[in-house]
């Protein structure tokens, strides 16, 4: 059992910064990511001028703040603005840059950003996001990334900036890439995250398992996985699925049944609850893929929490023993995130996630 | 009695690059929706022949809406695509900025349908919705249909004087039967389940031996306890035939029906995509999800052709026998595989 008291914990609630030029697509990320929005209706969403603040519902307590574009908040004439409320308590700054458009405007501005933060605040992991990739070749994304990257690392050298926290990725709103930005991003916030990766692990070798992820089911982020290497199309295949059974729940799992017809199953040759008639409480699922018989297995683990898991084939038959060792992990990852979280006044009674009105 | 494999001849018109083609590539192809920009302009007319489960095939005819293309389909090639038509379906894109002209079209398309094809269902799809804004599009559409409403009028009494007229043969007759026409409209765009609500009324009517289908259905969601019975063809996912309980009936969510063949389509190419096999492939076998003591549901290959999904209530022992006996009900359904004897009916 881990020791709380020597583990790192972020103070309050990390937060995101989404800043970036006007129309680079911060507001249509955070719709997508955090509210669901279907991509195709982000044409529809207006400029903001404020500062919008989200507060997501989610495993830990996270805020996005979406800056408008035209605001530059280190040269101002109208405003000084609070570095400290702004930038103390910070997870992560994500700079958003448009690569379907010209964006050296873009570079320039996020190049003085990080100048400005690594004065006050260089522990900040800056995060760029070169955006709207979709209908770009594979050459001329990499083409792009290493530009930026270059023109970034050029001008810090010149100030004699080393090693500046800055991580790229190439996104776009209509596909996985954006998701799986925000995972990694959210995964450096995350305390103790090689534990979890372990056990992870530790359930891919016991139950033969290909991949395992964990994910926030609300956004679709996933918060860990095993040790084995990266793979897009394992997350891509999860994800979706997390999505199917979101949709499933929506449809048939979000309206109450009526009085007489749980009477109808609770009454002889049943006699019993219906609570007592399942083997398990939480949200199960399990798939079996046509191709070579690979399975893949999901499992509510707590009201923001679901592991997924791609199998190796033929572990069908073995799905009694592989739920024992799944059950084990479950239990272990419930108390991880218990010590983990923040308890506010009282413990907060375990609900489930995939239960009314979760729209996707 | 022996059913022969049913072929019904179904034309599809509108003003070019209002999105017929994209719309048959998505339901009978399995492109995705974004893969439809790629399309170019159909010349002339696009034969396909369609095979939905083992006994109809629908022969498709996608016909290139530049104006030579329709114009030419009013005069020289009249008889040759206005006769034995079972469907016409007519697709209008919101966004065309010469809503006057589309409809003149149109006026002249119906009225060559009703001459030649007077028994044909008529289809007619606001297509491209997700380009309205979202809260005006059901004022949008509604608007729409009642000026279509009048035009198909228009259309039809056209029709009715040319038969009146003295001098055509039609005249002699008394008491012409009425011109009434069978017409549906929907709002469809690719981007959203709409598609799949459109086509699945379209395909509804022209499946043979429905009735079975629809009491052996009950028979089965009674004999296990169901909620809810779908019953998909496999390569469109678009809905056959359904079967709800009366506490089912209770689902709020009146769209579920065209959600989930949506949602189904796009697991299956996600799936391919994982795999790497073809998107007309079988992707997957069984999908099974219980959400604790709330409900239990599962999808799976049912016959040749089909997948069925049923919601039931939760219970381990329930869901087994569940699961046993819709693989008993199979040989029930053989008669969706092909053009074999159908079962002793109703
Ligand atoms: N936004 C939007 N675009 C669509 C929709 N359906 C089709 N499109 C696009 O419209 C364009 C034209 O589509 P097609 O299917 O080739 O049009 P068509 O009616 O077959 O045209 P012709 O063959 O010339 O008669 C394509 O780029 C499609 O991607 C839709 O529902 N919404
Ligand atoms: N092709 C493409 N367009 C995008 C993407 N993300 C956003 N957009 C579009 O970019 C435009 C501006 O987005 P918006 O979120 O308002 O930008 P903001 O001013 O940075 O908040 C909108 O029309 C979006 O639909 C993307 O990943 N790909
Ligand atoms: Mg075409």
């Amino acid at each position: 059992v881990p020791d709380p008291a020597t583990t790192p914990q972020i103070k309050g609630k990390p937060r995101l910064l989404l800043m970036g030029q006007r129309r680079s697509g911060k507001s249509s990320i955070s719709s997508v990511v955090f509210h669901k929005l279907p991509p195709s209706e982000t044409l529809f969403l207006e400029s903001t001028a404020r500062i919008q603040k989200d507060s997501l519902n989610s495993f830990m307590d996270i805020q996005v703040w979406d800056f408008p574009g035209q605001i530059d908040i280190f040269d101002n004439p109208n405003f000084t603005f609070d570095m400290d409320a702004i930038f103390g308590e910070i997870g992560a700054l994500i700079w958003v840059i448009d690569a379907q458009d010209d964006y050296l405007e873009a570079v320039a501005r996020l190049n003085s950003t990080i100048l400005h933060l690594q004065r006050g605040y260089p522990h900040i992991n800056i995060e760029v996001f070169i955006h709207k990739v979709d209908g770009l070749s594979d050459d001329y994304k990499l083409d792009i990334q290493r530009d930026v990257t270059i023109r970034i690392q050029d001008e810090l050298s010149d100030q004699g900036v080393e090693n500046a926290p800055v991580n790229f990725h190439l996104t776009s709103i209509y596909n996985h890439s954006i998701f799986e930005a925000f995972s990694k991003v959210i995964q450096k916030l995350i305390p103790r995250l090689g534990q979890l990766e372990a056990m992870l692990t530790n359930l891919c070798r016991t139950c033969r398992f290909e991949k395992a992820y964990l994910f926030d089911v609300n956004t679709k982020i996933y918060i860990a996985t095993d040790s084995t290497p990266e793979d897009m199309a394992s997350y891509e295949i999860c994800s979706d699925y997390v999505d199917v059974i979101i949709d499933f729940t929506e449809v048939y799992g979000s309206w109450p049944r009526s009085p007489q017809w749980r009477a109808r199953l609770e009454q002889p040759p049943w006699n019993q609850s219906l609570e007592d008639q399942v083997a398990c409480e939480w949200a199960e699922s399990g798939l079996v893929l046509s191709d070579a018989q690979r399975p893949i297995m999901l499992r509510e683990v707590d009201r923001f929490l679901a592991l997924v898991a791609i199998m190796k084939e033929g572990s069908y038959d073995k799905m009694p023993q592989i739920n024992m060792n799944v059950d084990v992990v479950v239990k272990g990852l419930t108390e991880f995130f218990d010590i983990t979280k923040p308890k506010e006044g009282g413990r907060v009674q375990q609900q489930k996630i995939l239960q009314p009105g979760k729209g996707r | 009695h022996l059913r022969k494999v049913k072929k019904q001849k179904v034309l599809l018109m509108g003003k070019s690059g209002s999105g017929k083609s994209s719309m048959r590539s998505i339901i009978f192809s399995n492109y995705l929706a974004r893969d439809t920009r790629r399309l170019g302009a159909t010349i002339d007319i696009d034969l396909s022949h369609v095979k939905f489960l083992g006994n109809l095939t629908l022969n498709l005819w996608d016909c290139g809406g530049q104006e030579a293309f329709m114009e030419n389909y009013l005069s020289q090639q009249r008889a040759h695509v206005f006769s034995n038509v079972g469907v016409l379906i007519y697709v209008f894109d919101i966004e065309s900025r010469d809503v006057e002209r589309d409809l003149a079209t149109y006026v002249n398309i119906i009225s060559a349908l009703v001459q030649y094809s007077r028994e044909a269902k008529l289809f007619v799809l606001i297509h491209k919705m997700d380009l309205i804004q979202p809260l005006t599009r059901e004022d949008v559409f509604d608007n729409r249909v009642a000026v279509i409403r009048r035009k198909t009028a228009e259309a039809i009494s056209i029709v009715r004087k040319l038969q009146h007229h003295p001098s055509s043969p039609a005249a002699a007759g008394q008491g012409l039967p009425d011109l009434d026409i069978d017409m549906q409209m929907f709002a469809t765009s690719i981007w959203d389940q709409s598609l799949y609500k459109a086509w699945a009324s379209i395909i509804h009517d022209l499946v043979p031996n429905l009735g079975v289908i629809e009491t052996q259905l009950a028979s089965l969601g009674v004999a296990i306890d169901a909620d809810e019975i779908l019953l998909f063809e496999r390569t469109s996912f678009l809905v056959v035939s359904k079967w709800t309980s009366k506490e089912g009936d209770r689902n709020p969510y009146g769209d579920r029906f065209e959600r989930m063949s949506n949602i189904l389509k796009s697991w299956k190419h996600t799936c391919s995509k994982f795999t790497g096999t073809p998107r007309n492939a079988e992707q997957f076998s069984d999908f099974e999800y219980k959400m604790g003591a709330n409900f239990s549901m599962f999808v799976t290959k049912f016959t040749t052709n089909t997948y069925i999904l049923v919601c039931m209530p939760p219970g381990e022992a329930r869901f087994n026998s569940a699961k046993l006996n819709v693989a008993a009900a199979r040989p029930w359904f053989k008669f969706l595989d092909g053009p074999v004897i159908a079962p002793a009916a109703q």
